[in-house]
């Protein structure tokens, strides 16, 4: 057995490669709670890879047949229902991981140098992300997916000069139509998917290559040379880490110490997300919207139009500004901006733990306006929204920019130099 | 055998003489200009084939409409390029009402090229009594809602008719004339069209100068 894989490790690297990357990869011992949710976004994009494989052997891309393949699989198809759902309801669980994910990272400053391209791998990751799951909603050709489509389409109309032909060029048609439907499905089936899983690895790679981060921030891989014997951990790590760094008694190997902590999150998870699968997988309208149970028509506008939940605080800011062009600068603003944070953050500090007292309160005030703006471009146009928007997308920008004056001469506590026991 | 003194009398020249950079470098640039040129050639199919098909063009020709029997104060939709087009016999009423409110509005002149040269007036029309709309708010996409007899005034006082849009609440006036403060940044669309005769209205082009 083992001269077979001897022969085998002899010509493709398995072992060294899962040693490296899984069994002795060095994670902080101090992961808390919020360090489950890069592996539950794994499991999501796997139940999202093989889920959208089966809905593909029956679904038909085209405008006449969409909806009704969509009613065809939860109908007839043995199980159909439920491998749809688990794509519907997979869709917005990717994003609730995403997000706690992401803000995770925010609070510990895993974004701060070393980690730069870490988290713009990451937000590319994100963005991607949001192409897929809209081009995604357009194909059961709804009501909302016709509706949703002719909004976030016609955004590209305000560019100057190109615009309304770039929009023509998209649609493939002069609106919305088959032609786009079947675009968008090629794009959300094989070049969006590819594309993610692409980045996922160089997210992983990056993420091995610095090391991850903890909620304490400090660093596990020490100069080499610097540690006496008796600080250095007594786990087998990988001599890839151990070679360039010595590596500090804070750490377990990856598995079968992390796996562990993750698969009890994983099985909280499954909890969570069979509770919504079964019991409520339109989730009140929030997960799947009502109009989208009526098939496309272009004569007819929902009273209502709203995007799913996960793009609403972004739609809020679209709203927010009275000016179509500043309005869709403003959104697509909304998204650089954190694709900028690793550098509008000058502080070297990277946990909220021992920064000043003003960045948590800007951390939660960011989180809570991203909540509130959530609410407001995913609920129906009031008067008081308006002024609501404006203020919540100037406080959405203000974390930013406040971010960017105190980072520089920040008040912050000691640091310590290992993990506090 | 004769490869071999080739290949021993080129090398023995490379180590002897210094190398032509200046060669070199014309056939780097060149060969990469070349393969550029190549790949852009290659991009254009992939790109060319999200224009819209000739099927997609065909579908987007002109349609002829009957006007006679529309009611005044009614509106019609027909469908031109997968687009509702409205179709509204207006009344002399409201007609009226045109020039009452147009201190509210953000292009009462029509300014804008959101119509063809023979709409640029008040009416934003050929005829005074059809007005002719593409029913797509100018803001993105929804088709606004037609509120009539009075139902209009809920969204802008002492005016009894006119357009709102349910997405982001844009509202435009009877000749399609964008109101203040809403996120439209624009007057409806005209379309271009003609009057065969009186009764019947080819939308889609202008009648030849």
């Amino acid at each position: 057995m083992n001269a077979f894989l001897g022969w085998i490790e002899d010509r493709i690297p398995l072992m060294r490669v899962a040693n490296m990357h899984a069994i002795q990869y060095p994670a902080p011992k101090n992961m808390n709670f919020w360090y489950v949710f890069g592996f539950l976004a794994t499991i999501v994009l796997v139940n999202q890879i093989v889920t959208g494989i089966w809905l593909t052997m029956n679904f038909v891309p085209s405008s006449e047949g969409a909806f009704a393949s969509v009613e065809y699989i939860m109908r007839e198809i043995d199980y159909g229902w439920i491998i749809r759902y688990m794509h519907s309801t997979g869709a917005s669980a990717f994003f609730i991981v995403v997000y706690m994910h992401m803000f995770r990272g925010m609070i510990y400053g895993s974004y701060q140098k070393p980690r730069e391209l870490l988290w713009v791998f990451g937000m590319f990751i994100y963005l991607a992300l949001m192409a897929e799951a809209f081009m995604g909603y357009v194909l059961p050709w709804g009501q909302m997916s016709y509706w949703g489509a002719q909004v976030i389409v016609s955004l590209f109309g305000a560019i100057p000069v190109v615009g309304p032909d770039l929009v023509v060029w998209l649609q493939g048609d002069y609106v919305i139509s088959g032609a786009t439907l079947n675009r968008f499905f090629a794009l959300h089936v094989i070049a969006l998917p590819l594309v993610i899983v692409i980045l996922v690895f160089l997210h992983i790679i990056a993420l091995h290559e610095v090391g991850s981060n903890n909620p304490d921030g400090v660093a596990i891989k020490h100069k080499k040379g610097s540690l006496p014997e008796s600080e250095k951990t007594k786990y087998e790590i990988h001599e890839y880490y151990t070679s360039k760094y010595d590596i500090a008694d804070d750490v377990l190997p990856f598995f079968p110490h992390i796996v562990l902590k993750d698969l009890v999150a994983f099985c909280v998870f499954l909890a969570l997300f069979t509770y919504v699968l079964f019991f409520a997988p339109e989730m009140g309208g929030k997960f799947l919207e009502h109009p989208n149970f009526e098939i496309a028509n272009p004569l007819k506008t929902p009273e209502h139009i709203f995007p799913v939940w996960y793009f609403t605080p972004f739609y809020a800011i679209l709203k927010a500004v009275p000016d179509k062009l500043f309005g869709v600068l403003a959104m697509f603003g909304a998204i650089a901006a954190l694709f900028a944070l690793p550098w509008v953050d000058r502080g070297r500090v990277k946990s909220w733990r021992y920064r000043c007292g003003l960045h948590k309160v800007n951390l939660i005030v960011f989180a809570i306006v991203f909540i509130f703006l959530g609410y407001l471009g995913g609920t129906p146009q009031e008067n008081w929204k308006i002024v609501a928007s404006q203020v919540a997308t100037i406080m959405y920008f203000g974390f930013f920019i406040a971010l960017f004056l105190y980072s520089k001469n920040e008040n912050t506590k000691p640091v310590p130099e290992r993990i506090p026991k | 055998m004769s490869n071999v003194s080739v290949d021993a009398t080129e090398s023995a020249h490379n180590e002897n003489q210094p190398e032509n950079n200046t060669r070199r470098r014309f056939l780097t640039v060149a060969t990469s200009v070349v393969g550029g040129v190549g790949v852009v050639g290659a991009a254009v199919p992939f790109i060319a084939s999200w224009n819209p098909s000739a099927k997609a063009k065909a579908a987007g020709a002109d349609v002829e409409v009957d006007i006679s029997g529309i009611e005044p104060g009614q509106l019609v939709r027909v469908m031109w390029r997968s687009k509702p087009v409205w179709i509204v016999r207006r009344t002399p009423e409201i007609l009226e009402e045109l020039s009452a409110h147009e201190d509210k509005l953000k292009d009462p002149n029509s300014e804008a090229e959101q119509q063809p040269t023979f709409a640029q007036n008040r009416f934003r029309s050929m005829k005074e009594e059809y007005l002719i709309l593409v029913g797509i708010c100018t803001h993105l996409g929804c088709s606004p809602q037609h509120l009539k007899d009075g139902a209009f005034e809920e969204y802008v006082e002492g005016v009894p008719d006119g357009f709102f849009c349910p997405c982001h609440g844009s509202k435009f006036d009877m000749a399609g004339r964008v109101f203040q403060n809403v996120p439209a940044p624009l007057n409806l669309v005209v379309p271009p069209y003609q009057f065969v005769d009186d009764t019947n209205i080819i939308i889609g082009s202008e009648a030849e100068a």
